[in-house]
C-alpha cells in the first residue's frame, strides 16, 4: 500500500509538472520580477526536492547495502568469455 | 588580457588538482582505481562531480542562449524536467547499478548487460551504439574550449589554440588522474559554476538597473512579453521534453559514475540536493538569458535582436540560405559572455570566464568514460587482460585517453560546429531510446539479449533516419498529414512525429521491441535470473 501511495506521488508530481494553466499568464510578477510562470517551475524544482526527501526517508532498498562479496572473487566466467554467446 | 591570464591560471590550477591533489598509492587492483576511483568517493564529492558530469556548456551558455530566443518556457523545458527525472533515475537505477557493480565488480554498463543476459558479441553491438553516440558529445567539449578561450581573449587566443589548450589540459588530468582527478576536478569546476551563477545574477542585475526594470521592459512590447509566457512552444512539445532526461542515467559517463561512490548512502543527499543545484544553476542562466533581450546597449546582442526581427518579418521571402545566416545570427549561446564584457568590471569577467571555461569542460569524464569502456569491453573481454595483465589494460586505457583526444582534436578543427550541435541533439534522444536495456536488465526477468538487441538496433536506425530526414528535408514543411492533422514534420526546430519531438516515439518503440521480442525469445538460464533476482540484489520483479 505505502509503495503503491509513493508511485501515485512520483506519478501526481509529473503530471504536475505540464502546467498548461499558466501557459499565456505573465502576472502576478512574484517578488516584482519573476514571471508566475517561472516561479511555478522554480516551486515545482523545490517540490521535487521534497518528494524525493519523501523516497529516501520511506523507499530506500536497504537491502542493497548489505555487505557484497569480494567483486574479484567472482570469477565473472559469463562477462569475459566471447565463447559464452548463445549461438541460437 | 586580464581575463585570459584568470583562464590559464584556472587550467593551472585543474591540473593541479587533478593529476596532483588527490593521488593515492596504487592499490591491489590498478584498472578499478584508475578507472573508478577505487570506488571510494565520498559524499561532497560523489554529489559535486555527478553533479559537473551531468551539466555540460549548454547549462550556462546555451540555456541563456536558448531563453535569450524562447523565453522563461527553456526552465520548465530542461530545468524542472531534469530535476525530477534525473535523481528518479538515480535512485531507482543508479543504487541498483552502484550495488550490482560492488558485488559482481563490474565497471561498465556492457559488462553487466553481457552478465544479465548471457551474451557476447550482442554487448559488443551496444558498446559501439554507445560509443557512436558519445564521440561527437567530445568534439563539442573540444569545440567549446577553442571557442570560449577565443571568445574570452578578445580574439588574440585563436580558435586552434585555445581548442588545443583545453585539449591538452583535459588529456593531461584524465591520462594521470583517471577517475579521481577527473572527479576532484568536476567537483571543484561545479563549485566555481555554482559560484559563477550567484555572481553573474547580481552584477549583470545592478547593470540593467534592476531586473523589475528589465521586465518592465520587456512588457512594454508584445514582441518580448511572449518571452514571459510559454506561447512560443507548443504543449506537445513541452511534454516530449520530458523524455529527454531519460537519456541521463543511459550515458555511460553517468552510469558508471555510479559506481564509484563508497557508499550507498551518497546517493541518498545526492538525489535529494540535485534539484537544488538544478535551480541554482539553471534559474540565473535562463532569467538573464531572457533579460538580455533588454540590453539593447550592447551592439552584440543589438545586431541579434535585429537579425531575429528580420527572420520574423520576411521569413517567408527569404531563401533557405538566408533564413540559416540570420537563424546564426540570432543565435544567443554567448549573450551571457556579452552582457559580462559590458556590465562586469574587467577582473571579474576574467573570475567569471574561468567559471565559464569550467562549464565548458566538461569532455574529460567523457573521455574517461569511453576509455574505460574501451579498456573493459573491448579489451579485458577479448582476452587482453589475460594475455597481458591488468597494468597492460590500463596502459591501454589511457593509451585511448590520448589516441581519443588526438582525433577529436583534429576533427573539432575541420569541421563546422552546427554538424556536431545536431549530432548531440541526436545523442541525447538516442540515449533515451536505451532506456528500456537498463530497466528491463534490473526489473524484468524475462527479458533476453535479443529483445536488448532490438531495442540498440532500433535506436542507431532512428537516429540515423533523423539525421538523414532533417538534413535532406529543407524546413517547415509537412511530409504527411491524415484530416489535417500533422503525423510526420519538418520543423525549423527539428522533426515533429504527431506534434511531439522523434524521442516520444523512439522510446515508446523501443521499450514494444524489447517486451515483444524478450517474450519471443528464450529467457536467460535459472542460475543468472537465480543471480540477479533472488540473491536479494534486486527489489522485486515486475513478474511478480
Amino acid at each position: 500500500m505505502k509503495r503503491l501511495l509513493l508511485f501515485l506521488l512520483v506519478i501526481a508530481v509529473y503530471v504536475l509538472h505540464q502546467d498548461y494553466w499558466y501557459w499565456r499568464a505573465v502576472t502576478p510578477l512574484v517578488f516584482g520580477f519573476l514571471p508566475i510562470g517561472l516561479f511555478y517551475h522554480v516551486c515545482y524544482t523545490l517540490a521535487v526536492s521534497l518528494l524525493m526527501w519523501i523516497l529516501v526517508k520511506h523507499a530506500w532498498p536497504k537491502h542493497l547495502e548489505k555487505e557484497p562479496v569480494s567483486p574479484h572473487s567472482n570469477p565473472q566466467s559469463a562477462i569475459r568469455n566471447p565463447q559464452s554467446e548463445d549461438p541460437r | 588580457v586580464i581575463p585570459v591570464l584568470f583562464v590559464f591560471a584556472y587550467l593551472a590550477i585543474v591540473i593541479y588538482i587533478g593529476v596532483f591533489a588527490f593521488r593515492r598509492k596504487i592499490g591491489e587492483h590498478p584498472a578499478e582505481d584508475y578507472f573508478l576511483a577505487n570506488r571510494s568517493l565520498g559524499q561532497v564529492v560523489f554529489l559535486l562531480s555527478l553533479f559537473g558530469t551531468n551539466m555540460t556548456a549548454f547549462a550556462i551558455l546555451g540555456s541563456s542562449g536558448h531563453a535569450f530566443a524562447n523565453g522563461i518556457v527553456t526552465y520548465g523545458l530542461m530545468a524542472s524536467s531534469s530535476a525530477l527525472i534525473v535523481p528518479l533515475s538515480l535512485f531507482l537505477i543508479g543504487t541498483r547499478v552502484w550495488a550490482m557493480g560492488k558485488r559482481y565488480g563490474f565497471m561498465t554498463p556492457v559488462q553487466m548487460f553481457r552478465d544479465r543476459w548471457e551474451c557476447g558479441h550482442i554487448g559488443t553491438v551496444i558498446f559501439l551504439v554507445q560509443a557512436a553516440l558519445l564521440v561527437p558529445y567530445i568534439i563539442i567539449g573540444v569545440m567549446g574550449g577553442g571557442t570560449t578561450l577565443y571568445a574570452i581573449s578578445g580574439g588574440r587566443v585563436p580558435f586552434w589554440l585555445g581548442g588545443a589548450v583545453v585539449a591538452m589540459v583535459v588529456m593531461i588530468y584524465v591520462f594521470f588522474g583517471g577517475m579521481r582527478g577527473t572527479a576532484w576536478v568536476n567537483a571543484f569546476q561545479t563549485t566555481l559554476f555554482l559560484l559563477f551563477g550567484a555572481i553573474a545574477l547580481v552584477v549583470i542585475g545592478f547593470g540593467l538597473g534592476g531586473f523589475d526594470n528589465a521586465i518592465e521592459g520587456l512588457l512594454s512590447s508584445q514582441s518580448t512579453t511572449a518571452l514571459l509566457t510559454r506561447e512560443r512552444i507548443s504543449p506537445l512539445f513541452f511534454f516530449s521534453y520530458t523524455f529527454i532526461p531519460l537519456s541521463s542515467i543511459n550515458f555511460p559517463h553517468i552510469i558508471i559514475f555510479c559506481l564509484t561512490a563508497r557508499r550507498m548512502q551518497h546517493f541518498k543527499r545526492t538525489v535529494i540536493l540535485y534539484p537544488i543545484c538544478m535551480l541554482a544553476i539553471w534559474l540565473p542562466a535562463v532569467f538573464l538569458g531572457v533579460a538580455a533581450n533588454r540590453a539593447t546597449e550592447v551592439p552584440a546582442i543589438q545586431a541579434k535582436l535585429e537579425a531575429r526581427q528580420t527572420l520574423t518579418a520576411q521569413g517567408p521571402t527569404l531563401t533557405p540560405e538566408q533564413r540559416t545566416e540570420l537563424r546564426a545570427k540570432s543565435a544567443g549561446d554567448d549573450v551571457l559572455l556579452r552582457l559580462l564584457e559590458k556590465y562586469a568590471p574587467l577582473w571579474l569577467a576574467g573570475l567569471l570566464g574561468a567559471g565559464i571555461m569550467a562549464a565548458v569542460m566538461a569532455s574529460d569524464s567523457q573521455i574517461l568514460a569511453l576509455s574505460t569502456m574501451f579498456s573493459e569491453d573491448i579489451f579485458t573481454y577479448y582476452e587482453g587482460k589475460e594475455k597481458f595483465g591488468e597494468t597492460a589494460q590500463v596502459v591501454t586505457g589511457r593509451i585511448f585517453v590520448i589516441v581519443l583526444t588526438i582525433i577529436a582534436y583534429a576533427i573539432a578543427l575541420e569541421s563546422p560546429q552546427p554538424i556536431f550541435d545536431l549530432a548531440v541533439q541526436y545523442a541525447f534522444s538516442g540515449y533515451s531510446a536505451l532506456m528500456p536495456l537498463i530497466v528491463a536488465a534490473l526489473f524484468w526477468k524475462r527479458s533476453t539479449k535479443w529483445g536488448a538487441l532490438a531495442s540498440t538496433l532500433w535506436t542507431a536506425a532512428s537516429v540515423i533516419a533523423i539525421a538523414v530526414f532533417q538534413a535532406a528535408v529543407p524546413a517547415p514543411k509537412v511530409i504527411w498529414s491524415i484530416g489535417g492533422a500533422e503525423i510526420l514534420a519538418r520543423t525549423p526546430g527539428g522533426t515533429a512525429v504527431f506534434g511531439f519531438l522523434p524521442v516520444v516515439p523512439m522510446v515508446i518503440v523501443s521499450a514494444l521491441l524489447m517486451i515483444v521480442v524478450s517474450l519471443m525469445t528464450r529467457k536467460p538460464g535459472e542460475a543468472t535470473i537465480k543471480k540477479y533476482f533472488c540473491s536479494n540484489i534486486i527489489l522485486s520483479s515486475l513478474d511478480e
